[in-house]
């Protein structure tokens, strides 16, 4: 016990406030960008639909590592858009912070996305209608009707993005690295002193991270079963 | 006032083709299920878009693929009520019935307070639909188009998915809200009896088309297409042979019957209502057919008789069931001749 007191006292936080900062930013965006990606499905053709969709969902299926591939392909400094962003922008995101969103976004969208989709979809379509004939413009029917309505599958789908994206390892590893107090995230700290043979502190490390996520988790069920009063249980 | 629809829209292998005008302010879309008739209410709201046509609603033009017209749904200012309502689950009652309102903050508030009281609402203002019982969820929904005071209101079978009970108490409700109303209503059905208490005019569907439109008790009395008579309530139909001006035979019930009315040419069946049967005991006489019993259906109210030859339904009221405690079954049915329906 002693032996854990003295690792908390010198601890390093810095892995898990870059893990915070990474689940919170990768979350909103993936907010966002998976209610859109979510809509623009729903509207598009079937065949288009089914292209899009295998699309938005590989990263979830594909190991983290493939993504990270292909981040690492497109964001290279030796890679034409590696070369333009920083060129016109000074932006790098290879060993970088920016680097752990871009993978965690990557690899946590489809979740959003899914989600967000399945809930859309149950929706019954009178109240889009209704909507319409009551002269709500569409962005109104969105925001007012459809998001409250589809309110427990957003949650849901939020809450599974931030875990994921709070946990990413592989894509975030090869696309950011480990550099500490930078990119150095709370999985990657455990998988590094594991390495090292550290299982104390892998295991306090550990311990944190099952906190977070269950606390997270409780939370937001909380939140979903307020707007969930009027769902019989069975 | 007035409305002229003409609108064309395939969907795969249905294909929507109807046209019908009417000057009254209450009309009725008459048909069975899948005949097209939520398809052509949801074209006159705008929900739905016709391949072609043209939509007019008092005097406004909502949609005319020649001139490429196509108001938005939201611009049309019609009320729809769905089949399900369609209350948005997550507002309460008041939000709901405000979701429709232009106006400021104060007067939207005002005006639900309003809507509140005309449909005695009051003490239901912070509820969610989902804990409203039917017949008030119907109020909610109601409330939310007249808030808005619209041209034109569409009710999408409003009471199918109701019990008997409920239903015939909220149609009352609903005829007496609609008293005041100005507007056009166009009300969808595939129930009778609904559309022969609200509907001045009717439109009687059948596979996408439009097979008789006009005054509604017009054409009850008198339908002039099999399918029409089959929707408006008629059991009975046969095929006919027209022998000459007033003589025809009924093919399928085998007799000959006799009509002063002039026989127009192109008949091809003859209906009859299943009420509107004479018993005959003793002698046969004119417009007479021979029956013997198949089985008998006895409800409430009246008893139904189902017979041979072909099927024939006669219907009896209570209060005539003592003639056959009396007299025993009747040896005939006579078909009173001005009850006949000529059909083609």
């Amino acid at each position: 016990m002693e032996a854990v007191w003295e690792i908390l006292e010198g601890l390093d936080w810095s892995p898990l406030l870059i893990s915070m900062k990474t689940g919170i930013v990768a979350t909103f965006i993936s907010f966002f960008l998976g209610i859109y990606a979510a809509r623009k499905v729903i509207k598009a053709t079937p065949g288009k639909k089914a292209v899009i969709d295998g699309i938005l969902t590989l990263p979830m299926v594909l190991p983290p590592t493939v993504a990270g591939f292909f981040l690492l392909l497109l964001f290279s400094k030796r890679r034409p858009f590696g070369i333009f962003l920083y060129e016109n922008f000074d932006i790098k995101v290879v060993q970088t912070w920016l680097g752990c969103v871009i993978a965690a976004t990557v690899i946590a969208f489809p979740l959003m996305y899914r989600n967000a989709r399945a809930a859309f979809e149950q929706i019954d379509v009178n109240l889009i209608y209704a909507g319409r004939t009551l002269g709500m413009s569409e962005m109104q029917i969105f925001w007012k009707v459809v998001i409250p309505t589809a309110g427990p599958g957003v949650a849901s789908g939020t809450i599974l993005t931030f875990a994921r994206a709070l946990g990413e390892y592989g894509a975030t590893s090869m696309l950011a690295g480990n550099i500490p107090g930078k990119t150095g995230t709370i999985s990657q700290k455990i998988a590094m002193v594991i390495q090292d043979g550290d299982y104390l502190t892998a295991g306090i490390w550990v311990a944190i991270v099952i906190f977070i996520a269950f606390v997270i988790i409780v939370f937001m069920n909380l939140i979903a079963g307020k707007k969930m009063r009027n769902v019989k249980s069975w | 006032m007035g409305i002229k629809v003409d609108v064309k829209k395939r969907v795969g292998e249905f294909c929507l083709d109807v046209q019908f005008q009417s000057e009254s302010s209450r009309i009725g879309i008459l048909g069975a299920s899948g005949c097209g008739k939520s398809m052509t209410l949801k074209s006159i709201a705008g929900i739905e878009i016709p391949d072609e046509g043209e939509i007019e609603a008092d005097g406004n033009v909502f949609f005319h693929s020649g001139r490429k017209i196509h108001v938005k749904p939201q611009e049309r200012n019609i009320g729809y009520l769905f089949q399900n309502y369609a209350l948005f689950p997550t507002m309460t009652v008041a939000k709901n019935i405000g979701m429709g309102l232009k106006g400021s903050k104060q007067q939207n508030a005002e005006r639900v307070q309003e809507m509140i009281r005309t449909f005695q609402l009051s003490g239901l203002e912070s509820r969610l639909p989902g804990e409203l019982s039917g017949g008030q969820q119907q109020r909610v929904a109601l409330a939310r188009i007249m808030a808005y005071e619209p041209d034109v209101i569409l009710l999408d079978e409003p009471f199918s998915a109701l019990d008997m009970f409920l239903k015939d108490r909220l149609q009352q409700e609903l005829m007496e809200m609609l008293a005041d109303y100005k507007g056009i209503v166009v009300l969808v059905s595939h129930s009778r009896d609904e559309i022969y208490r609200f509907c001045e005019d009717l439109v009687i569907m059948d596979k996408g088309k439009v097979v008789i439109s006009g005054r509604t008790k017009d054409i009850f009395r008198n339908p002039e297409k099999k399918e029409a008579a089959r929707l408006t309530g008629c059991k009975n139909f046969s095929r006919i042979r027209r022998i000459d001006e007033h003589h025809i035979e009924a093919l399928d019930w085998g007799v000959e019957l006799q009509i002063s009315r002039d026989i127009p040419k192109n008949v091809t069946n003859v209906g009859f209502r299943a009420h509107e049967f004479i018993p005959i005991w003793g002698e046969r006489r004119e417009n007479c057919i021979k029956v013997c019993l198949a089985g008998t259906a006895e409800l409430p109210f009246e008893k139904k008789f189902y017979l041979k030859p072909e099927n024939l339904c006669w219907f009896l009221q209570k209060d005539k069931w003592w003639i056959l405690e009396e007299k025993g079954m009747p040896d005939y049915l006579q078909f009173q001749e001005e009850h006949l329906l000529l059909l083609s």
